[in-house]
Formats: structure tokens, C-alpha cells, sequence
């Protein structure tokens, strides 16, 4: 182990530099994305927007953000493959983050619709291939995940159309629409926290020691989302009938009382991005942290220290202070055809798939799964126009950001190898 | 950093908004033929002219929104309803404007003059038929409570009703027209038979006002069909 006694502290250095890098082009680039539903129904302006992402980024990852974290760190790659070898996960770590982030950076810099997930899952899988071969790989978890991104698009899809289907139904195809949003309203409400809590707490929050058995999940959920609903249906209370509006617009009134309620939605899919994306950037970096700090044990199962995951949240809110802002306001700006309840859906069918995939560990795409989701929109008739060649270009970050992302990491670990060992 | 991300590019230009816009410049044409007939009647010669002219320009303004939409819908565009459709009623709605468009220039061109037999039947029958083009402009107008309900139920019944009003009115004109037709018919020896030619011409195209914009109400129709 000449290695980590003898570059430790460097190593543990390089790792959160990188990992802190990471997290910061998570923010600038990606955050945007995911508040793009909320900020483009004209619901919530940029600046709410800002400021609810900060909170929700930071609390999504700092509260559901290690499983992803676990299965970017040690789920994809075998460790039984390396037991006898830590030098070699720690550098192959250290060459898959250092070829994210360099691919992220190539591909913004030219433009290039790419995803921070993919780039880092074929970075661990590229380091992989080049350090020990095809044995390294986990391959059944690597399906899982790449299947999940067909999935998770797809599914954001069916529960954003099945969410738009519902409120046609029950509140715009009525005798009084106004009246049905506001009866239906805080229900909307509590679906929003009803099901964000519970997929989160369910199973327990281990590194924040927090064991709750699967009742009392359902009763915290319950208790959580019925709070919300009366939050939610305060706000509504307020809101009055605008005939003038609705006299050119028959609708406005409706999607005034769903203006206020998409704040929920904004928060929830910050908390959803926050607990997937984080991974991304301290998944290798924990990674790192724990085989130097063990010296030299490839612990499988080893809890996440939390120190990491404060570093790996700021990183994005300090992201998104910077640059991600800009990104927002020229998404933000873009859309002008969502409307709150179409932005309502949309959203929290995004919010609660990315929420799923995270509990199940699943590195997901924020980006992708909320183009599932507005597509799903689509799919309701509830959208002038859709450009389709997004899903070329989304087909495209799969096809390309993985072998490039693997490509490049396997390159960086064959030059990391040459001066370390 | 420049982003070209997904999401950013996912939404194309809503053809509805650009559909109303063009059915107002469409609707701004045909609403000008009452007074270009007034005009007509009272051989005012220069309000002819200014009629014409205004005519004339909503009418440039409307084939310019109508090549925009055709450049912004191109074939990748996923839409609530066909393509075709929404390019058909639009090459409808613009025929419109065309045929108010031909209806002045024709007037002013052979600088015509309305016979008295002629003038209570034909400025009835204008009345009638830019009414029925107002009300195709409100069919138009329900795009965006259509688009919100996605083009099904209450909304899309009370479009419905619309355009069987419009269907109605439409039958009207045809009725008035007819009977343009008939009186022109029992005067025409007293014409110049070019004139009798010309203003055969000319009830048949104030017809085609209604015609043309009950046939963008049956597009929409399709649009609706369930």
C-alpha cells in the first residue's frame, strides 16, 4: 500500500477537487433542466427558482442523495475484482471523474446535449475495461442501470399523461372549472408530498440515522403531505375568479389556482434532482475518500461519511449561483407554451420517477426523465408543438457520452498509472 | 458556456397562436369589403380606393404569417393535431383574404359601379357573408380552450355548436346569393355584357367569403373528430 502512504492526502485532494468540480458543473448546467418545467409555465419567476433550487438541491442530496452515491462508488464496478488491488480502483476512480468532467466541459463547450449520468457511468465502466478487463464489471447492475434510462423517460411519460388525463377530467372538462381546481387542488398538493416523503423515508435514511418501519413511513408521509395540502390549500383559498380573464381565456382562472401550487412541484423536483445528480459528483470521490481513510480496504458496504455529501451539495448550489442562473433564464424565457397545470404535471411526474430511481439507487437522467414527461404532456394533446429531434439528440448522449466517457477515463488511468505507480 | 440541452430545445412554435394571428389578419380583409361596398354604392371613388388599399395591405400581412407558420412546422414537430390538417385549414383561412383581396382589386380595376336593382340584394348579401367569416374567426379564436381540454369534451361540443351555426350561416349566404343571382338574371339585359359578366363574377366570389371560411370551420371540425 506505497501508494496510499505515500500520496494519501494528495490523492484524498485530487478526489475532492475533482468531485467538487463535478458537483459545480452539475449545478451550473443541470439544475436548469430540471426547474425548466416550473420556470417555463411562468409559475415561479428565475429568482424563485434560485432560491428554491439552493434549498431543495442542497436537502435532496444531503437527505436521499447516498444510494445513488453507494451504487456510483461500488455497484457498477466488482469489487472482489480488486480486493487485492485498492491502488487501482483509488486511480480509476480519480480517471473517471477527471473524464467527466472533461467530456461535461468538451461537450457544453460544443454544444452538445449530453447527460452528467452517462458521462459518469461510462467513465467508471471505460476504467474499468482498461485496468482489469471485462471480469471488473458488474454487468447485471449495469443493465439494470442502462435499462433505467429507457425506463425512467418512458415512465416520467405514462404518469405525466396519466396526471394530465385526471385533471381534464376532473376539473377543466366541468360545468365549473374554476370550483373543481380549488376542491382538487390540495389533493394535487398532498399527492405531491405524500409521495415524495414516503419514497424517501421508506426503508429509513441510514446515515442520518433515521430507521423508520414501513408504517411509520406511511404515517410521516401522510402526516407530511396532508401539511402541505393545507399549505397549498391556504394559497388557493386566496385566489378569486377573474371573469375579464376568463373571457378570453376561459381557462385563466383555473390555471391561476394551479400557479401557486406548482411551487410544490419546483420544490420537489429540486429535492429529486439534489438526491440523484449529487452522486454523480461524490460518488468516485467517496469512493477514494474510503479506501485511503481505510487504508487500503475496498469496503463494499461502508456508510457514506457526511462531510461528503455537505461538499458534494454546495458544490451544486455554488453551480447553480454561478452559472446556472444564465442557463435558467434563457430556458426560462423559451417556453411559452406550458401552462401551469400542463408544468404541474410534467413536473411531478418527473419529480416522483427521479425520486424512485434514487431510492432504488438507480442513477438516473433529471434531463431526460423531465423530456419523458413533457413529451407525456404531448401524448395528452396538451402541447402546440414538441420538436422530436430532442429525442434524436437524447439517443445521441447515449450512444456517445458512454463510450466517449469510458474512452477517456481509460486513457486518463493508463497516464495516472504510468506516474503513481 | 453555450447549451444546447435537451430541454431547452424540446418546444417548437405552437402553430395555434400564428393560426389566430393569421385568422385576424384574415378576418381584418374581409371586414373592409362592407365598407368597400358602401363605398361602391355611394360612388365614393377614393374610399373605394382606401378600402382597397387597407385590403390590400392586411392581406400582404397575412400570406407573411402564413409562410412564418409554414417555416416553423417542420416534419419532427409532434402536434396535439395533424399536420396536414393544420396546414390545410390555414391554406382556408388564407383563401379568405385572397378572394376579399380579388373582390377589391376588381372593383377598383374596372372602376365598376353598383346598378340600383342590384345594390339592396348584393349589400345584404356582403353583410351576411363577412358575418359568417366573423364567426369562423371565433371557431379560431377557441384554440386555446381546445388545446387545454385537448380537443375533446365541453369545450370541443360548444366548437361544435359554433360551427353548425357557422354551417347555418353559411347556407344563408348561399340563399341571399341566389337570389343576387336571380334579380342580376331579370336586369341583365339592361347591362353591359361584360358588367353582367363581371358582376355574375363578382356575387359568386362575396359568396366564396362564406364559402372559404365555412370550409376552414369544417377543417377544424376534423380536428375535433372523435
Amino acid at each position: 500500500m506505497e501508494l496510499i502512504t505515500q500520496y494519501g492526502t494528495v490523492l484524498i485532494v485530487l478526489a475532492v477537487i475533482f468531485g467538487f468540480y463535478m458537483s459545480w458543473g452539475i449545478g451550473a448546467n443541470d439544475v436548469a433542466n430540471a426547474m425548466g418545467t416550473s420556470v417555463g409555465s411562468g409559475a415561479i419567476t428565475v429568482r424563485q427558482a434560485i432560491i428554491i433550487a439552493a434549498v431543495f438541491e442542497f436537502s435532496g442530496a444531503l437527505i436521499a442523495g447516498g444510494n445513488v452515491t453507494n451504487t456510483i462508488r461500488n455497484g457498477i464496478i466488482d469489487p472482489t475484482a480488486m480486493a487485492g488491488t485498492p491502488e487501482v480502483l483509488l486511480l480509476g476512480m480519480l480517471s473517471a471523474l477527471l473524464a467527466a468532467a472533461m467530456w461535461l466541459m468538451i461537450a457544453s463547450w460544443r454544444g452538445w446535449p449530453v447527460s452528467t449520468t452517462h458521462s459518469i457511468v461510462g467513465a467508471v465502466i471505460g476504467f474499468a475495461l482498461a485496468a482489469i478487463g471485462t471480469d471488473a464489471v458488474a454487468w447485471p447492475k449495469v443493465i439494470q442501470i442502462a435499462s433505467s434510462w429507457v425506463v425512467s423517460p418512458v415512465l416520467g411519460g405514462a404518469v405525466s399523461f396519466l396526471l394530465m388525463l385526471s385533471i381534464r377530467r376532473l376539473i377543466l372538462d366541468t360545468e365549473q372549472p374554476f370550483q373543481s381546481a380549488r376542491r382538487w387542488g390540495p389533493v394535487y398538493v398532498f399527492m405531491v408530498g405524500f409521495f415524495i416523503s414516503l419514497v424517501t423515508l421508506f426503508k429509513g435514511l441510514d446515515h442520518l440515522n433515521l430507521e423508520l418501519s414501513v408504517t411509520g413511513s406511511f404515517v410521516a408521509a401522510l402526516l407530511l403531505g396532508g401539511l402541505l395540502a393545507l399549505v397549498g390549500w391556504n394559497m388557493i383559498r386566496k385566489i378569486r375568479l377573474d371573469e375579464a380573464a376568463d373571457r378570453s381565456f376561459h381557462f385563466s382562472s383555473v390555471e391561476k389556482v394551479f400557479t401557486p401550487m406548482m411551487i410544490f412541484t419546483a420544490c420537489a423536483m429540486a429535492f429529486a434532482h439534489g438526491s440523484n445528480d449529487v452522486a454523480n459528483g461524490i460518488g468516485p470521490m467517496a469512493a477514494v475518500v474510503g479506501i485511503v481513510q481505510s487504508g487500503g480496504q475496498i469496503a463494499s458496504e461502508s456508510v457514506l461519511p457526511f462531510w461528503i455529501l455537505l461538499l458534494g451539495a454546495t458544490g451544486i448550489v455554488l453551480g447553480l449561483a454561478t452559472l446556472g442562473f444564465r442557463v435558467m433564464q434563457t430556458i426560462g424565457s423559451g417556453i411559452t407554451e406550458l401552462t401551469p397545470t400542463r408544468g404541474f404535471c410534467a413536473t411531478l411526474a418527473a419529480a416522483a420517477t427521479v425520486v424512485l430511481a434514487s431510492r432504488t439507487g438507480l442513477p438516473v437522467s433529471t434531463t431526460h426523465i423531465a423530456v419523458g414527461a413533457v413529451i407525456g404532456v404531448g401524448l395528452a394533446r396538451g402541447i402546440g408543438a414538441i420538436d422530436l429531434r430532442v429525442i434524436g439528440g437524447i439517443a445521441m448522449s447515449w450512444i456517445i457520452t458512454l463510450p466517449a466517457g469510458g474512452l477517456l477515463a481509460a486513457l486518463i488511468y493508463l497516464i495516472l498509472r504510468g506516474i503513481f505507480l | 458556456m453555450p447549451t444546447s440541452n435537451p430541454f431547452g430545445n424540446l418546444f417548437g412554435k405552437s402553430p395555434f397562436p400564428a393560426l389566430q394571428d393569421h385568422m385576424r389578419a384574415v378576418l381584418e380583409c374581409a371586414r373592409d369589403v362592407i365598407p368597400l361596398f358602401n363605398a361602391l354604392v355611394a360612388e365614393d371613388l377614393a374610399a373605394v380606393q382606401r378600402a382597397q388599399q387597407r385590403i390590400s395591405a392586411a392581406e400582404a400581412r397575412a400570406d407573411k404569417i402564413k409562410n412564418e407558420i409554414r417555416l416553423a412546422m417542420p416534419k419532427s414537430l409532434f402536434m396535439p393535431v395533424d399536420r396536414r390538417d393544420l396546414l390545410e385549414l390555414l391554406d382556408l383561412q388564407d383563401s379568405v383574404a385572397d378572394t376579399a383581396e380579388d373582390i377589391a382589386d376588381l372593383l377598383l380595376e374596372r372602376q365598376m359601379k353598383a346598378p340600383p336593382f342590384l345594390q339592396p340584394g348584393l349589400l345584404a348579401l356582403v353583410k351576411r357573408c363577412v358575418e359568417t367569416c366573423e364567426q369562423a374567426a371565433q371557431v379560431i379564436e377557441e384554440f386555446d380552450e381546445l388545446l387545454e381540454t385537448g380537443f375533446r369534451g365541453r369545450e370541443a361540443s360548444l366548437v361544435e355548436a359554433m360551427l353548425a351555426e357557422l354551417n347555418a350561416m353559411e347556407h344563408e349566404t348561399d340563399v341571399l346569393g341566389a337570389e343576387v343571382s336571380r334579380t342580376l338574371f331579370s336586369h341583365e339585359k339592361q347591362l353591359h355584357p361584360v358588367d353582367a359578366i363581371m358582376w355574375y363574377r363578382l356575387v359568386e366570389w362575396v359568396g366564396d367569403l362564406a364559402d372559404f371560411a365555412n370550409k376552414s370551420g369544417n377543417r377544424v371540425r376534423l380536428l375535433i373528430a372523435h
